[in-house]
């Protein structure tokens, strides 16, 4: 095929702008006047929103990808799932960016912003990569840089412990993963997605080999979404990270796995492979459902006894894993549409509402200096908007209309009955009642109890509050009235896998 | 009906959320505008629901209006269309599509059923916000969540499509979680905020997963064997011409019922069919908000401990949403599960009606007398819908508005005297009839009404309801195992007759001892009289349990038509 350079850039675009982005950062951080380098959060914020538009006007060529045409290559698949997840992903950066703006020793360093801006560059590789080398060098693209976001604070022992914790379990995890993309290059001479699975599908035998190199992957994807039992770095790197990296962590890392996960199954290990009489499908859907159960048990029970925000957030974010599975196990059903349209929805809105929720949190712990949920007593007196915007992000946690995560966990639990998945889905509503548990504790005692400090009102810094407003605002609306073209949206996503 | 452009339901959703953040935006210091706003707000959705009961009222009653239409119907004879009446009685309609792909619609209307209920609500909104009207901490707040509240429940009585219903259910369930932890009685409050919450949730979870397995099933029937059936009903005009094989709309899956969509065998298990094993989930998902045995628990904690205008709403309304959920998408949607489960069940609402009067007899607490006493009454709506026959399930629907009425008074009385006596000890109360005429009157009422005294609405509601007992008894047999148990529902009535017994021994009881008896005036020496915000709240309440009681053709014709198209649906006559 001759090479249309036209044609192929609009599939890169948004990362080559954030690759200019990050070299304007660093020089702006390096030479630029004082004044530059206090707005660097502004630059970098407003640039990855601006970025996040890219993908919405140069779209996806659907002549392309609906004939799993790849770009550069071979490398890239450039489709609306890969648009999705990368309009989801800036969007959660600048977020991620205007939320660290006045934390103390974070925001303040220009560092930041750069090493946000590459790990997002990453995960947009991540979500539209289709070939293992690409998948790789995109994994540790994003995870190198969370690493060094774990550890920022330098001075303080339990960043420092929470990154070379991270670390160690990352570079397990990977090495890990990458010795499972090694075998399955080893069979097939290809590391091409796509080209891997059809000629496994002539392999004939080999199964053994096979379905260690699939549970390899497995782990590897396990770790990164923070799912059981992968997922004992969880708690730890969630408590000991600066407050605004751990909201980092929790959305972007997540939402750039689901989306390589979903494409990495289809591809490799899709519906019609069958080696020696065994469908592999139905191994890593059973793989998969196992996971997603014990990680929502596991997390929520375990998050019912946190006195910790930051670390029953980890156990939250753990369970909120094992219901995303859900969405993943439900590719096997007749309609893969639901399935992928559940899981892209369910991220979609995830990144906000746990933005938000951190966001509150990163304003109360700079505010307080704690982070006991007994401290966040009387915060209604405190600060009304500040309780508000925490309320609606743990609703829509809960899954509480009119709050996106109502819509998120209803097109979960759809995905799963229509796939034939009704325990699954049941045991799913179980935990949900028992992760509610939880959520509402935190709100009653924003509202109910009262504090030693409760005339002592928590101000908002004016964009701060602003950014969590709108933030709010779209878990709202994510939960009313725009659920219709996200979701519309997210149903594309299917067409390209 | 055709769907129509903007309804009055719409208004009456979006007035309280609009109000609500509105209120939210406020200057929580300036608090006689926050009541100014809630007020105001209230009485636009009193209003509104008066102009809908009253036009529907008129769309019943008007010459060739719908009782005549079903009367021509139900003479033609033939099968008739349970379907087809349901469509034909909603009124007030507005369809908007909401997500097109799966077949959500933004769908409101009302039918015979719902129309008092939006009126109920509507009554019940001023009165809470009438008797919040000495509230001083965060009022703001209080209101903002009292009007999401009142939303919430109205969404649910207006839904005609089943995934708007689940949604306004679990959005009322919320600012109810707050209301109670936040405002309630101190000792019990976040225990028993927190038990009703999960209570509620669980039940509306588990049925949510039932009304997801429905809606596949209906629609892989649509989309397959079924086709032309659907055809045929956007012909007639039953359903809008853009109906997908996949909808969540509540007349699609009524005529999907109909015309025997899940009587599919599932599990593999003879004769276990789609209907039979979730009409349980349904019936109890929803039934848990309604207070039925074994999953009652919740209730008397729950009204307790709330504020006063939470305990009004909650067991004024939140238990009818209970009850008319469980109808809408229980009773009527799984006709074929609703036969061979109801005649069961009904011994649990027999529990209720019994248990719970016995268990009020014994309170000394002014406001748990109350809350149980809600528990029985609730048991007689339940067992109405069980008896499956015109007769009782319209005494039920009666018994629904009536019961809200009355307990809302009854909780305002409470909340009355509480506030100025300052304790519900039931002994240590008494000749409050002298300092409080008023809230005498209103407790004499309400409590007459409970005990079913004729010529107050309990009368209208509870005679029909046992008189349809024993006419169902005659029809339902119940098998066993290798016994069967038939005319069973006739012994029923006698001991649930008895439930009405103790009603009017605690009813006396607590009348006797806070409102006659001595009065210590030295304890009570600062108790006053009631101020005019709390005299409209006991005449709002108050007011329609005698003009229903003495006149009860402005709501039983009404609430017949809604009930026809469901006893049609279960295959009756």
């Amino acid at each position: 095929m001759e090479f249309d350079l036209w044609a192929q850039l609009p599939s890169v675009l948004p990362e080559i702008g954030l690759t200019a982005l990050a070299i304007v950062v660093l020089f702006a951080d390096c030479y630029g006047s004082q004044a530059t380098r206090r707005n660097v959060v502004y630059i970098s914020a407003v640039s990855m929103a601006l970025l996040a538009l890219v993908p919405l006007i140069w779209l996806p060529d659907p002549a392309l990808y609906e004939n799993g045409a790849l770009l550069w290559g071979g490398m890239v698949n450039y489709d609306p799932l890969a648009q999705i997840f990368k309009v989801m992903l800036l969007l959660g950066g600048a977020v991620t960016c205007v939320l660290a703006a006045g934390d103390k020793g974070v925001g303040d360093k220009g560092e930041f912003y750069l090493i946000v801006i590459v790990a997002t560059l990453g995960g947009m590789m991540m979500s539209s990569a289709s070939d293992l080398i690409l998948v790789f060098v995109a994994l540790e693209t994003l995870s190198i840089p969370l690493y060094m976001l774990a550890s920022f604070r330098r001075g303080d022992q339990r960043s420092a412990e929470s990154g070379m914790k991270y670390f160690l379990y990352g570079a397990f995890a990977s090495a890990i993963m990458l010795f499972g993309f090694s075998l399955l290059y080893g069979f097939t001479g290809t590391t091409n997605l796509a080209a891997i699975a059809d000629s496994m599908n002539s392999l004939g035998d080999g199964l053994v080999a096979v379905m260690a190199a699939l549970v390899m992957v497995v782990l590897g994807f396990g770790f990164k979404i923070g799912a059981v039992p992968f997922h004992f770095w969880t708690p730890d790197v969630y408590e000991g990270a600066p407050t605004p990296v751990t909201a980092f962590v929790s959305v972007s890392s997540k939402a750039a796995s689901f989306a390589l996960l979903l494409r990495f199954m289809t591809a490799v290990f899709p519906a019609d492979l069958v080696i020696a009489g065994v469908v592999i499908q139905d191994f890593w859907i059973n793989l998969l459902v196992v996971i997603s159960i014990i990680s929502m048990s596991l997390g929520n029970i375990v998050a019912l006894r946190q006195t910790n925000i930051k670390r029953l957030l980890a156990y939250s974010s753990i369970a909120q894993a094992g219901y995303t599975l859900i969405g993943v196990a439900a590719l096997q059903g007749e309609n893969p549409d639901l399935a992928v349209a559940s899981v892209s929805f369910y991220m979609f809105m995830y990144i906000f509402t746990n933005l938000l929720v951190f966001g509150g949190a990163i304003l109360f712990i700079a505010k307080t200096d704690s982070e006991e949920i007994s401290d966040l007593a009387g915060l209604n007196r405190r600060s009304p908007w500040l309780a508000l915007f925490m309320t609606i992000g743990l609703l829509s946690l809960g899954g509480i209309p009119p709050t996106a995560g109502f819509f998120g966990k209803f097109f979960l639990f759809q995905a799963a009955v229509n796939a034939n998945l009704v325990g699954l889905a049941l045991i799913a509503v179980t935990n949900a009642i028992i992760a509610l548990y939880y959520y509402l504790v935190v709100i009653k005692v924003m509202y109910v109890d009262v504090g030693p400090d409760d005339d002592v009102a928590i101000g908002i810094p004016r964009v701060y509050g602003w950014s969590l407003g709108i933030t709010a605002l779209v878990v709202i609306l994510l939960g009313t009235i725009i659920v219709t073209p996200i979701y519309n949206w997210a149903t594309l996503g299917a067409a390209g896998l | 009906m055709e769907a129509t452009g903007f309804s009055i339901l719409t208004a009456i959703i979006s007035i309280p959320l609009i109000a609500g953040v509105v209120i939210l935006f406020l200057d929580g210091k300036n608090r006689d505008l926050v009541r100014g706003v809630g007020i105001t707000a209230a009485s636009a959705v009193l209003a509104l629901s008066l102009a809908v009961f009253f036009g529907y009222d008129n769309f019943v009653k008007t010459s060739g209006g719908l009782v005549e239409q079903q009367m021509s119907m139900l003479a033609a004879g033939g099968q008739l269309s349970g379907t087809q009446m349901f469509a034909d009685a909603l009124a007030f309609e507005q369809r908007v599509i909401w997500v097109e792909s799966l077949g959500i619609a933004y769908h409101v209307g009302v039918d015979g059923v719902s129309a008092p209920m939006v009126l109920l609500t509507g009554m019940v909104a001023v009165a809470g916000v009438l008797i919040s009207w000495n509230i001083t901490d965060r009022l703001r707040e209080f209101m903002a969540f009292f009007m999401f509240l009142v939303a919430g429940v109205f969404g649910v009585f207006i839904a005609v499509d089943l995934f708007m219903l689940f949604f306004f259910y679990e959005l009322a369930i919320f600012p109810m979680y707050l209301l109670i932890a936040g405002w309630g009685w101190v000792k019990l409050r976040e225990y028993a905020a927190m038990k009703l919450t999960l209570y509620i949730l669980v039940g509306s979870v588990f049925a949510l997963v039932g009304a997801v397995a429905m809606y596949f099933v209906a629609g892989s029937y649509f989309s397959g064997p079924g086709a032309e059936v659907l055809q045929a009903a956007i012909a007639s005009g039953i359903l809008p011409a853009d109906s997908g094989a996949y909808s969540w709309s509540i007349v699609q899956l009524t005529l999907a019922a109909e015309n025997g969509a899940y009587a599919i065998d599932i599990l593999g298990i003879e004769g276990l069919s789609f209907a039979k094993f979730w009409f349980p989930f349904m019936f109890m998902g929803f039934g848990v908000l309604a207070g039925v045995f074994p999953f009652h628990n919740w209730s008397p904690d729950g009204h307790v401990a709330a504020p006063t205008a939470v305990s009004m709403i909650h067991a004024g309304v939140l238990m009818k949403v209970g009850a008319f959920a469980a109808l809408r998408a229980g009773v009527q949607l799984l006709a074929e599960g609703a036969d061979a489960h109801l005649p069961w069940m009904v011994f649990l609402t027999l529990i209720n009606v019994v248990y719970g009067a016995l268990i009020a007899f014994r309170q000394r607490d002014f406001k748990y007398v109350i809350g149980f006493s809600s528990v029985s009454h609730m048991g007689l709506v339940s067992m109405g819908w069980a008896t499956m026959n015109l007769t009782g399930m319209t005494g039920a629907g009666i018994q629904m508005f009536s019961h809200g009425a009355m307990t809302a008074l009854f909780f305002g009385v409470v909340g009355m005297v509480y506030d100025r006596a300052h304790t519900r000890d039931i002994p240590s109360l008494g000749g409050f009839m002298k300092v409080m005429p008023w809230v005498g009157i209103a407790f004499v009422i309400g409590g007459l009404t409970s005990m079913g005294m004729p010529g107050l609405s309990g009368f209208i509601a509870e005679f029909p309801i046992f008189q349809g007992m024993w006419a169902a008894s005659e029809q339902i047999t119940l098998q066993l195992g290798i016994f069967e148990l038939s005319n069973y529902y006739s012994v029923l009535v006698i001991i649930s007759a008895l439930g009405i017994v103790i009603t009017a021994a605690y009813v006396l009881r607590v009348a006797g001892q806070v409102f006659f008896g001595e009065f210590d005036a030295a304890r009570f020496h600062d108790v006053g009289n009631i101020e005019m915000t709390d005299r409209i709240v006991l005449i709002i309440l108050g007011a329609p349990l005698i003009i229903l009681g003495l006149y009860p053709p402005i709501m039983a014709p009404m609430i017949e038509s809604g009930i026809r198209p469901l006893i049609a649906l279960l295959g009756g006559g």
